[in-house]
């Protein structure tokens, strides 16, 4: 009777993914709770936000990929009208527009289109795809480039980066031509040294610093230099739980966000973060296994831009903490502190369970 | 999945370059890894322990330096540093206001400080009193803290100054005292290695704490009280007689020991600018020609040849002596004296004529072991050992002018010093500036008989018919004898004088040896007897009475001094 509810409850649950979750989760308490400097008010309300965000996994897992499609114009729409709303009337905090008072709730309409902006372009591809042409690629490159500079312009270059890359991985599965691609690349190459002649001084100062911290130390560099020093006094086996000491000792900033892998590597060293980045593999080669089995084009460009978009998560955050990417504000999934973070990814990963387990129904209806 | 058509299907080649992609950025994310925790790790983990740990210096105490009762003359205090970390300072117009007042700052002085964020550590300003400290950690300005650090404090001030000396900012002695015993004072600094996080606050010690090891106590002979005693005569002298400088010593006759140095011009040791040449402690490091206060030495040779005894008669007339082309003159045609009378007198001739009488090898020979022409050994930095040229060289008016203290330069602790051998039977004491336990072990100058016997005409000295009445004291039988030299200068001997007078008390059985110089008086007198003379009464006498030494002459054998009493003036 217990084992039919629990087996009916977790009948929509892809099994292996949840195992990698489970794990990621386990770790990303374990982490927190150094990284603030072992502070449960810290650690409490990340497991609810854990709770919270795999209840809401657990949901869509539950929604039929049909509903989804259904879903995503709808969710499109309303996405981009709320971030009208933020350009328009959005509270500031920190010195960027990103939130949206409802009146019941704040909100920040960016972290919908994160999701709503892979769904809507599938679905339009999936619409158009029997006669599908050039100017659908445009179309869609349109649909994603407004959103992105709405975000852009809040500012919140970390979001925008994952929304262009979420849309831009449906329009690349979706087949664009790579002599778009090719010419894409060519063209950007060909502008960048144009553009760089048209920047002022300091402006071309700010992006080396992007690009060489040291040239900053105490400024703008100093997170980068930090979480490198943090990551390399790791070493192979790292400090150990706890024993970390640039983490623990405040030397790092943004210690239980963003740069929160720096705290893990100097910890559990080289052999954590190997491990660490073979969980998340795991994840992602489960997340392409779903797509290049999914029953139809909605499902397959959604569940590819999901995964491309998991990987580009983590390739984002650990190559900014250990400073081969510039820094843009990105967490790191399970792991950074934050509920918004860990909702969007596990609706994801939601998502790909419901594309994962549904194959049967939708086959026999 | 037959039924489900595909339009859209992408080349198995961009599906394959998707998946290179991919793995070649996981692949980059752990070729970093490798990079920075396997190949690099040593430096990262050397640039990580460079910003968590510390070397701290553990202060280590300076050792005080007190007199022989413990009384402090220099010790180490608290004071507080103001610094701040201008990458962590934030401060308000108002509390800007409030900080330049407190700490006597200009605003835009601080605010350029604190815009200096290429620093982590800038002093605001140094070594200011705690409770001022505190009043400036009560505006609660971020980033601004304070350091405790140590300051030498010089309870005695200008009295000892020239003594003691005193200690640059890091508490290293530069002068003095402070210098010389260095080592001694500054103890060893412990060291301590710790973590610290980014707001300073030490997390935890990595390995031993070092602890710091005090530096060690310095009793000193002197005696404050007597100290500032000296201190006060002298200077009373010094301003009376509009001298240019003065010092006095007074010498423990029995042990050696340096109860008194005091000096003038002085300073203040507690704030050492602009001092010049007042820093200079004159009775050890500067010499002068010693004058009559040498004929005691000379009285002796005499004596200890066996040629003279005290009642031996030689004609002093007319008042001169002729050698080769050089006249040496008394004050007066004294006639006939003996050789007591020509201590009383202080005549130049007879002092010459028995001079002459003796072998300058001989001379040469006791001079040599009374200590004149080298160091006295004193534990002090800068001492000068005086004059006295080798007697192959003498030649006779030399050896005459040297008997009455010409010709030769000595410093005052150095005659101070050659008394010790009459007050003591003969034996010469070493001097020395640290309170000894164990009585001193004297070396035998004169016979036993020859010191009773100078120190019985030093007594005559004093009384009337003598040149020094105004160094009596009430109830103790003194001894001694005045100087007055003309100072050498450019193109010979100038019109400028230096008075002194050295003597001892009580004279039945010595305790104390006070030595007293007044450089160039120049208020009308100048005679050791009338400059001199009154210091070393006031000192004595003073110091008797507050050591409780039993009076030799209780009922008073004294004829007081009055204002228009006939002074024996000594020949210059």
């Amino acid at each position: 009777m217990i084992s039919d509810f629990v087996a009916n409850l977790s009948k929509r649950i892809d099994s292996f993914l949840m195992g990698c979750i489970f794990f990621a989760c386990i770790i990303g308490l374990f982490v927190i709770y150094s990284a603030s400097g072992q502070d449960w008010s810290r650690v409490l309300p990340q497991f609810i936000n854990m709770m919270v965000a795999l209840t809401l996994m657990w949901a869509v897992a539950n929604i039929t990929p049909h509903w989804l499609e259904r879903m995503a114009l709808p969710l499109f729409v309303v996405g981009l009208l709320l971030l009208l709303g933020v350009a328009l009337f959005g509270e500031i905090s920190h010195g960027a527009r990103r939130w949206l008072n409802l009146g019941f709730a704040r909100i920040q309409p960016s972290e919908l289109m994160k999701v709503g902006m892979p769904m809507m372009l599938a679905w339009y591809f999936a619409r158009r795809e029997a006669n599908l042409r050039s100017a659908d690629y445009a179309i869609a490159a349109l649909m994603l480039v407004v959103p992105v500079g709405l975000v852009m312009k809040q500012p919140d270059l970390g979001t925008s980066l994952i929304i262009l890359a979420s849309g831009f991985y449906v329009i690349y599965l979706a087949g664009l031509s790579w002599k778009i691609l090719a010419g894409g690349a060519g063209l950007i190459a060909v502008m960048t040294p144009i553009f760089w002649s048209l920047l002022h001084d300091y402006q071309r100062k700010r992006i080396e610093i992007l690009f060489d911290p040291s040239q900053d130390p105490l400024g703008a560099g100093y997170h980068t230099i930090q979480a490198s020093i943090a990551l390399g006094s790791g070493g192979f086996i790292g400090k150990g739980w706890l024993n970390g000491t640039q983490s623990q000792l405040d030397f790092l900033p943004e210690r239980t966000t963003d740069f929160i892998f720096a705290v893990f590597g100097e910890e559990f060293g080289l052999l954590g973060n190997i491990l660490l980045l073979a969980l998340f593999s795991l994840i992602i080669f489960r997340g392409f296994v779903i797509a290049s089995r999914a029953h139809n084009t909605f499902c397959r460009l959604l569940a590819g831009s999901i995964t491309l978009t998991f990987f580009t998560y983590v390739f984002v955050n650990i190559g900014m903490v250990s400073g081969i990417l510039p820094v843009v504000g990105v967490p790191l999934p399970f792991i950074s502190y934050g509920g918004t973070s860990l909702v969007t990814v596990l609706l994801g990963l939601g998502i790909l369970m419901s594309i994962s387990t549904h194959k049967a129904l939708i086959a026999s209806s | 999945m037959a039924f489900v058509q595909h339009t859209i299907k992408l080349p198995v080649w961009r599906r394959r370059l998707l998946l290179v992609l991919v793995m070649a950025g996981l692949g980059a994310l752990v070729g970093r890894a490798i990079y920075l925790q396997s190949l690099n790790k040593a430096f990262y983990q050397k640039q990580g322990d460079a910003r968590y740990t510390r070397s701290l210096t553990l202060y280590a105490h300076r050792g005080t330096i007190t007199d022989r009762s413990g009384e402090p003359l220099a010790m180490s205090t608290p004071v507080e540093s103001i610094w701040a970390n201008p990458v962590d300072a934030t401060t308000t117009p108002a509390q800007l206001e409030k900080l330049a007042r407190l700490l006597n700052l200009r605003q835009d002085e601080i605010a350029k400080k604190l815009e200096n964020h290429n620093r982590e550590f800038v002093y605001l300003k140094r070594r200011i009193s705690p409770e001022l400290a505190n009043q400036v950690m009560g505006l609660r300005i971020p980033g601004v803290y304070m350091q405790r650090e140590y300051r030498r404090y010089y309870p005695a001030g200008e009295v000892t100054a020239h003594l003691v000396g005193f200690t640059g900012l890091d508490e290293k002695g530069q002068e003095g005292l402070e210098l010389k015993y260095q080592d001694w004072l500054s103890g060893k600094a412990g060291s301590r290695h710790v973590i610290k996080d980014r707001q300073g606050h030490i997390v935890e010690d990595l390995e031993a704490v070092k602890m710091p090891q005090d530096g060690h106590k310095l009793v000193l002979a002197i005696d404050r009280k007597i100290q500032y005693l000296a201190y006060r005569e002298l200077a009373k002298a010094v301003e009376m007689h509009k001298a240019a400088a003065g010092a006095a010593v007074v010498l423990d006759a029995k042990t050696g020991e340096i109860l008194a140095m005091v000096n003038l011009p002085t300073y203040n040791p507690n704030n050492p600018n602009n001092i010049g040449g007042k820093s200079r402690n004159r009775a050890i490091t500067d010499t002068y020609e010693p004058g009559s206060t040498m004929k005691p030495m000379t009285i002796a040779f005499g004596l200890e040849s066996g040629k003279y005894a005290s009642e031996t008669q030689l004609n002093t007339a007319p008042g001169t002596y002729k050698i080769g082309p050089a006249t040496i003159h008394d004050h007066e045609n004294y006639g006939v004296l003996s050789v007591a009378q020509i201590i009383q007198k202080s005549s130049n001739v007879g002092a010459s004529k028995i001079a002459l009488s003796l072998e300058p090898q001989y001379m040469w020979g006791i001079l040599n072991q009374l200590g004149f022409g080298t160091k006295t050994g004193v534990e002090f930095p800068g001492e000068v050992s005086g004059r006295l040229r080798n007697y192959k060289d003498w030649r006779p008016i030399e050896q005459a002018t040297m008997s009455y203290g010409n010709g030769i330069s000595v410093t005052l602790l150095q005659i101070a010093r050659a008394y010790t051998t009459f007050a003591n039977d003969g034996e010469l004491l070493q001097v020395t500036l640290i309170k000894s336990k164990d009585m001193p072990v004297g070396q035998q100058v004169f016979s036993a008989a020859t010191a009773k016997s100078v120190r019985a005409m030093l007594e005559l000295v004093v009384q009337p018919g003598g040149t020094a009445m105004k160094a009596q004291v009430m109830g103790y039988r003194v001894a001694g004898k005045t100087g007055t030299a003309h100072k050498p200068g450019v193109g010979g001997y100038q019109d400028k004088y230096i008075a002194s007078f050295v003597g001892m008390a009580p004279a039945s059985n010595p305790k104390y040896i006070v030595a007293v110089m007044i450089d160039e008086p120049s208020a009308g007198q100048y005679y050791g007897g009338a400059v001199a003379a009154p210091v070393f009464s006031a000192v004595m006498g003073a110091t008797l009475r507050m050591m409780g030494i039993p009076q030799d002459a209780p009922n008073n054998n004294i004829i007081l001094p009055s204002p228009n009493a006939v002074e024996v003036k000594e020949a210059a």
